[in-house]
């Protein structure tokens, strides 16, 4: 459990100026890096060695560092947040790699995150698709004590469960189809779970898939991959409960 | 020389709050349409300010440096939230909740507004769980409680140790309400750069879009800001990367004054600083030590043994262990409030018990949970932050005591308000933990999120309304007014200085220096002539870095090293300004200690006779001395007494 030191590592990453620019790989080389360091610090340092050398950082979104605030991205070595399981990028440690590796880092690929700078893509459309129904219709105020509504503890669990996702985008990265269902799923899940959602869950299901459609995101085809990496361990048991709430949707129309 | 007037209401103390309802001003649904409001950060008190700003009919602009609202730091609070509901008839109550908030604060808030921060506390459970927050609930189907620190009472609802997620998420989820309605226009990725002011009123603000980089700006009736606290100018915190002090630091510039910059909060049970190459601290909740037992050895030899990696920590026998906290203060034990944590264990450490290779690391020990409750509801009650444990330090805390030691976390001053919120700009206002109110000297555990909701939902939605209806005859504020040239000018040429130095050194290189000079004597314990020589050593560091530090990349770019340019150029301010308040303050109180003055035991002792006052700080131009006002805090309800958890 000691740490030690990686004398060195080769970083393929994807460098693109902007949104517009042709991107390409780039390797550079960094040197003395302690196992017990995080990717995100392994990057810190490559990059202040950059800005030393004259050369432009390599542009990342990161911010919590503590895997709960789903900014960090980053297709590290082909998997979304990396060689770990149920982990964030900013949660990965230099542990998982071998002396003289060449770690390849990309950006989310998907139609619907573009690219705006290297490592950093524009993820607007999850918002987009939770302002078109992942939310329970109330204003502040008015509302009964919170006792009031029993929830067994059971259902508040298994609502937390889906409740966790952290709107990363690990799910559709890592979708052959970039699909966003996992997501879809996880919000409807929560919601639907609680009688306080229940109310509105089908109008909800139809609204998010509908908008999940609109903004270019591809359809599930069962693959599983968005559970393999997703770093929160979503089920995708919940897309069976998005399945089930869209078509009572539907047929209820 | 401007005179404070806290606003505070007259009348008894439970009923000051239901009387200025009363008594404000309160805009009609037509006028509201009419007006616009601006709110500056999208965490807990953003986000359910805006959202309940848009809801009552107003038209808001809402701004975050995230890509998205719900990335808002708030997202990473873990234990709870507090509020009086009494479920589990335990005697608690709106007064309990008060005098625990007063005391833990170490008698330095306001009275006034503390009570109506526990008096409001159960609407907020109230609100968040119609909105969906999966809170933990227990098999009846009642909502669940634990116990925090500093309280003998059980009121903290929470939602495994993602109780702050679960919170932003609902408040995010009523927002993504109102944007989608169009009442909330949302400017993602913006960082505000100045606020602007016009005949002596906020009237908007400048911002940056972070992708393109453009410098733009926006008009309002009134602005919000609820940036946060300015705890990163230690460069090591439980702060997200990107969390500043700069917005709160431009509304100081141009006359909101700033109250308590020393009192910040040192989080006992963080994950221990690992190396130089460093970046962050990661905390872990106060919620663990329900259920886990602090200690260090008894023995000399033995933390040097563990030091050295000779023995680890389950060969030293039950009777060779220090359970300090329990030793020290039996009646509150692992539960002490954080301040009182945290500079045990330092007083631990500096003795030469500190557990891990620098020495400076205690344990947390879940052995005994586990055997008295079982492994199975540990994991229920703690599993991601176990989880997250093991994959910072790849150690088992099922197995193996995690190792903590104190880490900045919370800032307790901040931007100064009066009753209704409002700072000493007209129109500008400050919630939650940008502004100073609440917490005094020490904040207790799980009232962060309270203090950011109750503002966002409860409060300002009233007392804005007072300000607004004097506003119902203005215009849609003109940003091409010589105000907003001028304030886009400044912004601008200030970008172009810091980007035209070009000289050697990264920003985080002049970053990580100020966060060793502040640790070193701003820190856990300060004292007069270090705190003279912070100044003076900041002072040099910041003339350093406005000749040395290099700004790569392009200005109309997405440019981070330029954003954190800006940001670290606040902190040089901010940083001296903590110092100077720290030295002003020869007391210890909460978060604040003066080795000059303390019990015969080594506890934080008060100079009530001269400092029971809230220390508000007015800029005077660049280079100048701020002025020094003071707030007299009355104390009508309580008395004061020397803080004692033993």
């Amino acid at each position: 459990m000691a740490d030690k030191i990686l004398k060195k590592l080769y970083i393929e990453v994807w460098r693109q100026n902007n949104a517009k620019a042709k991107g390409k790989f780039e390797t550079y080389t960094i040197e003395n890096i302690s196992t017990g360091t995080s990717f995100l610090e392994m990057l810190d340092i490559l990059n202040n060695e950059l800005i030393e050398k004259g050369v432009d950082p390599i542009a990342f979104d990161h911010d919590c560092r503590e895997g709960i605030c789903g900014t960090c991205s980053l297709y590290i070595n082909g998997r979304p947040h990396g060689p770990d399981t149920a982990v964030t990028t900013c949660q990965l440690h230099m542990r998982k790699f071998k002396e003289g590796e060449t770690i390849t880092i990309e950006p989310w690929r998907a139609k619907a995150f573009p690219v705006i700078k290297d490592l950093v893509v524009d993820r607007s459309a999850f918002d987009k698709i939770l302002q078109a129904g992942g939310f329970v219709s109330v204003n502040t105020g008015g509302v009964p004590d919170g006792n009031a509504i029993l929830i067994s503890h059971e259902d508040a669990e298994e609502s937390m469960d889906a409740a966790a996702c952290i709107g990363c985008g690990a799910c559709v990265a890592a979708c052959k189809n970039s699909s966003a269902m996992l997501f879809v799923s996880a919000k409807v899940s929560h919601l639907a779970k609680l009688p306080q959602g229940k109310v509105e869950a089908k109008a909800r299901a139809r609204n998010m898939v509908a908008k999940m459609d609109e903004l270019g995101f591809g359809g599930c085809t069962n693959t599983q991959a968005c559970e393999a990496e997703c770093p929160k361990s979503i089920s995708i048991s919940n897309i069976a409960r998005l399945n089930r709430e869209y078509l009572s949707a539907r047929f209820s129309e | 020389m401007q005179k404070l007037d806290s606003k505070i209401p007259a009348g008894p103390l439970a009923e000051k709050w239901a009387r200025h309802k009363a008594n404000i001003r309160v805009v009609s649904p037509a006028n509201k349409r009419k007006l616009e409001v601006i709110v500056v950060g999208t965490g807990l008190g953003g986000a359910s300010a805006a959202a309940s700003l848009a809801e009552l009919g107003y038209n808001v602009k809402a701004f975050c440096y995230q890509d998205s609202p719900r990335r808002a730091h708030s997202i990473a609070a873990q234990g709870g939230i507090n509020a009086a509901k009494n479920y589990q008839n335990d005697n608690d109550s709106v007064y309990r909740l008060f005098y625990d908030t007063i005391k833990g604060g170490d008698y330095r808030a306001r009275e006034a507004n503390v009570y109506r921060l526990a008096e409001v506390s159960p609407n907020i459970i109230d609100q968040c769980v119609a909105q969906g927050v999966p809170f933990a609930r227990e098999y009846g189907g009642l909502l669940d409680n634990r116990s925090f620190g500093g309280v003998l009472v059980s009121r903290t609802f929470y939602a495994r140790g993602q109780t702050g997620q679960q919170l932003l998420l609902g408040a995010y989820q009523a927002l993504n309400r109102q944007i989608a309605k169009g009442n909330v226009k949302m400017y993602s990725r913006h960082e505000m750069l100045d606020v602007v002011i016009i005949d002596g009123k906020a009237r908007g603000i400048i911002a940056r879009d972070l992708v393109t980089g453009e410098i733009q700006r926006f008009g309002a009736h009134a602005v919000v800001v609820a940036t946060g606290g300015y705890g990163n100018v230690f460069f090591l915190s439980t702060n997200a990367m990107g969390s500043n002090g700069s917005a709160a630091w431009q509304c100081y510039k141009k006359g909101a004054m700033f109250a308590n910059p020393c009192f910040v909060q040192i989080h006992p049970t963080c994950i221990p600083v690992h190396g130089e190459q460093q970046s962050k601290l990661t905390l872990m909740s106060e919620s663990l030590r329900n259920d886990g037992r602090v200690w260090v050895p008894k023995k000399k030899e033995d933390a040097l043994k563990l030091r050295e990696g000779k023995i680890g920590p389950n060969d030293i026998p039950e009777e060779d262990r220090d359970f300090y906290l329990e030793r020290r203060y039996p009646s509150y034990g692992n539960l002490v409030p954080r301040d009182v944590a945290s500079r045990a264990a330092k007083e631990r450490c500096d003795a030469g018990f500190g557990v891990n290779s620098e020495g400076k690391a205690v344990y947390l020990d879940f052995k005994y949970a586990i055997e008295r409750l079982g492994r199975s509801v540990i994991e229920e009650r703690y599993g991601n932050l176990f989880q997250m444990y093991e994959k910072i330090t790849d150690q088992d805390p099922y197995k193996v005591p995690m190792q903590i030691y104190p880490a900045i976390h919370y800032s307790m001053g901040g931007t100064w308000v009066d009753y209704n919120l409002m700072t000493t700009v007209p129109g500008l206002y400050s919630i939650g933990e940008a502004n100073f109110s609440d917490h005094g000297a020490n904040r207790l555990g799980a009232s962060a999120l309270m203090q950011g909701l109750a503002d966002g939902y409860f409060i300002l939605p009233y007392t804005i309304g007072d300000y607004l209806a004097g506003e119902i005859m203005t215009p849609k504020t003109n940003v091409n007014a010589p105000e907003f040239v001028e304030a886009e000018q400044k912004v601008k040429s200030r970008l172009e200085t810091l980007f035209n130095i070009k000289g050697t050194k990264p920003v985080d290189y002049y970053h990580k220096k100020l966060g060793h000079i502040m640790w070193d004597y701003v820190g856990m314990s300060r004292n007069a002539e270090g705190l003279k020589k912070a100044i003076a050593m900041i002072r040099e560091l910041r003339e350093e870095f406005w000749k040395n530090v290099k700004v790569p990349g392009e200005m109309n770019n997405l440019n981070p090293e330029l954003e954190k340019a800006g940001r670290l150029a606040d902190f040089f301010d901010i940083g001296e300004l903590m110092a100077r308040d720290a030295l002003e303050r020869n007391e210890s109180c909460g978060g604040h200690f003066r080795e000059e003055s303390v019990t015969d035991d080594g506890e934080a002792l008060r100079n009530d006779d001269k400092y029971t006052y809230v220390s508000v700080w007015e800029f005077q131009g660049e280079g100048k001395e701020p002025d020094l006002h003071k707030e007299p805090l009355i104390f009508e309800n309580i008395k004061l007494s020397q803080r004692s958890y033993k």
